[in-house]
């Protein structure tokens, strides 16, 4: 097996092999948390970081960890580290664990961060593994936020909490539209996303 | 390691032994070290809703941390817990110390009762017997708001708030909400200020405070011009949220719940719990 280079490890998951648009992985959390750009970039980065420390962790045990128990000992890594991850949200960024709520904790059943745990850190290098973690979970804020941006937009008519689009309930002139705010809207945007990357690249089509 | 080697028995068991440890280790060295930052911060978001809701912000920004310790540690906020049946403080320290929790009590077999099947439901079966009330304060000691927690079901979740009362118990000084899952944007609009503002100045009974008289609530659509004293707008797209909010209201100044108190509250002032009708 021809060892690939750090910067294709790095990158081909935000692009060409996203976790979110290639192999769909990591939906739940893409519809409950991106409704407000604030909460998806706190997610994204916890995401990231969970993925990138929780690949590192299982390359460095590899060649330990016995073939039948290995899911279970992935699962105690991750579950540690999103335990770690929402204990300093509680401790430093109270307000951003409040709207979080619940969704921090399910960072542990997010099929990304298992999936690059199984798939690649059982068969890599710790520092290969730390990029791949860091490239999926890239690929996967870089859907999160763009969905985010579209759902606040035009669901509150803000970004960031500011608001850009001046609301009728505010005494301005646009209707959000609340079907944006509901998780189907998130399917709907995701689903666009990927018609619109596999038309691009039509090497990613499935075959019926 | 050799793959026969890494599979056997006995690695098993040390890896799984040594991965148990530290594991819990980490997680447990965490909790510990940042216990005291997350007491402090859940404290303090309650206290910042409790001073939301009694409209002792600030006209623009947010109070530091310190604004708000300082009022409840200088007798402008003064917690006490009360009795919620017979109206009384309860003075025994074993239960009314800092660290009461109602909604714990309210899970807690002991501490709970049961809400009667009556006219108000809020969607839960059990409710605390003893819960905090926040008196506030003005300089010379007298009276000037009377902070309640409150809470019922809402379309998604429980939805927990804070009412406050001018010091006439009857008419609303503010609400707000600072916790809830109700649908951003639809239900989650409790959050939005203009919404709460409304509250302000609401009548709580219309005329004489018992049950039957309870006239506050949230409208359908927009009050009608009799029930603007008492009511609120609902929220669009948010009936059951809106509900919620309504029956929440009620139930909690019922006579099955803070009513006792209030109307103690009431005869200690020496007033009578009856304003004119306005």
């Amino acid at each position: 097996m021809l060892a690939p280079s750090p910067k294709k490890v790095l990158l081909d998951p935000v692009l060409n092999n996203n976790p979110i648009t290639f192999q769909v992985l990591g939906i739940c959390s893409a519809l409950a948390v991106t409704t407000q750009l604030s909460t998806s970039l706190v997610m994204c980065i916890a995401v990231t970081l969970v993925t990138a420390f929780s690949s590192a962790t299982i390359a460095a045990l590899r060649n330990y960890i016995p073939s039948s128990i290995r899911m279970i000992v992935q699962m105690v890594v991750i579950a540690s580290l999103v335990i770690l991850v929402d204990q300093i949200l509680k401790a430093y960024f109270f307000q951003i664990s409040k709207t979080m709520s619940v969704f921090v904790g399910l960072i542990i059943t997010n099929c990304i961060v298992m999936g690059r745990a199984e798939g690649f850190a059982m068969k890599n290098t710790v520092w290969m593994s730390f990029l791949d973690g860091i490239g999926n979970g890239l690929g996967y804020s870089a859907v999160l936020m763009l969905v985010a941006f579209f759902r606040e937009l035009f669901g509150s008519g803000s970004l960031f909490g500011f608001p850009i689009l001046a609301k009728v309930t505010d005494g301005g002139w646009y209707t959000p539209n609340g079907l944006l705010l509901l998780s189907p809207s998130a399917f709907f945007l995701i689903g666009i996303l990927i018609w619109i990357v596999r038309t691009f690249k039509p090497e990613q089509v499935e075959e019926a | 390691m050799l793959p026969e080697q890494r599979d056997s028995m006995t690695n098993t068991f040390v890896v799984t032994l040594v991965l148990c440890i530290a594991c819990s280790l980490l997680v447990s060295t965490a909790a510990v070290a940042l216990k005291d930052d997350q007491v402090k911060n859940k404290l303090l978001d309650r206290q910042r809703n409790i001073v939301e809701a009694a409209g002792l912000g600030k006209q623009s920004g947010e109070l530091n941390a310190k604004e708000i310790t300082d009022m409840f540690t200088d007798g402008t906020i003064e917690p006490k817990v009360v009795d919620l049946q017979t109206g009384e403080y309860v003075e025994d320290k074993a239960i009314a110390n800092e660290s009461f929790d109602e909604r714990k009590a309210a899970k807690d077999e002991e501490m709970n009762a049961t809400i009667h099947p009556g006219k108000f439901q809020i969607g839960i079966e059990k409710r605390e017997k003893y819960t905090w009330v926040y008196l506030v304060n003005d300089k010379q000691g007298t009276l000037q708001q009377v902070i309640l927690p409150i809470y019922g079901k809402g379309l998604w979740s429980t939805m927990y708030g804070f009412v406050a009362l001018k010091n006439d118990l009857r008419t609303i000084s503010g609400l707000t909400y600072y916790e809830h899952g109700e649908t951003p944007g639809l239900g989650g609009e409790v959050d939005n200020p203009k919404w709460k503002k409304q509250w302000q100045g609401k009548q709580v009974w219309k005329g004489e405070s018992t049950d039957a008289m309870l006239a506050v609530g949230v409208a359908k659509g927009s009050p009608t011009p009799e029930n603007l004293p008492y009511m609120v707008d609902g929220l669009s797209g948010a009936t059951i949220t809106s509900r919620g909010v309504d029956s929440m209201i009620k139930y909690w100044f019922s006579s099955d719940a803070f009513g006792p108190y209030l109307e103690k509250l009431a005869s200690q002032k020496g007033a009578t719990h009856v304003s004119p009708i306005p």
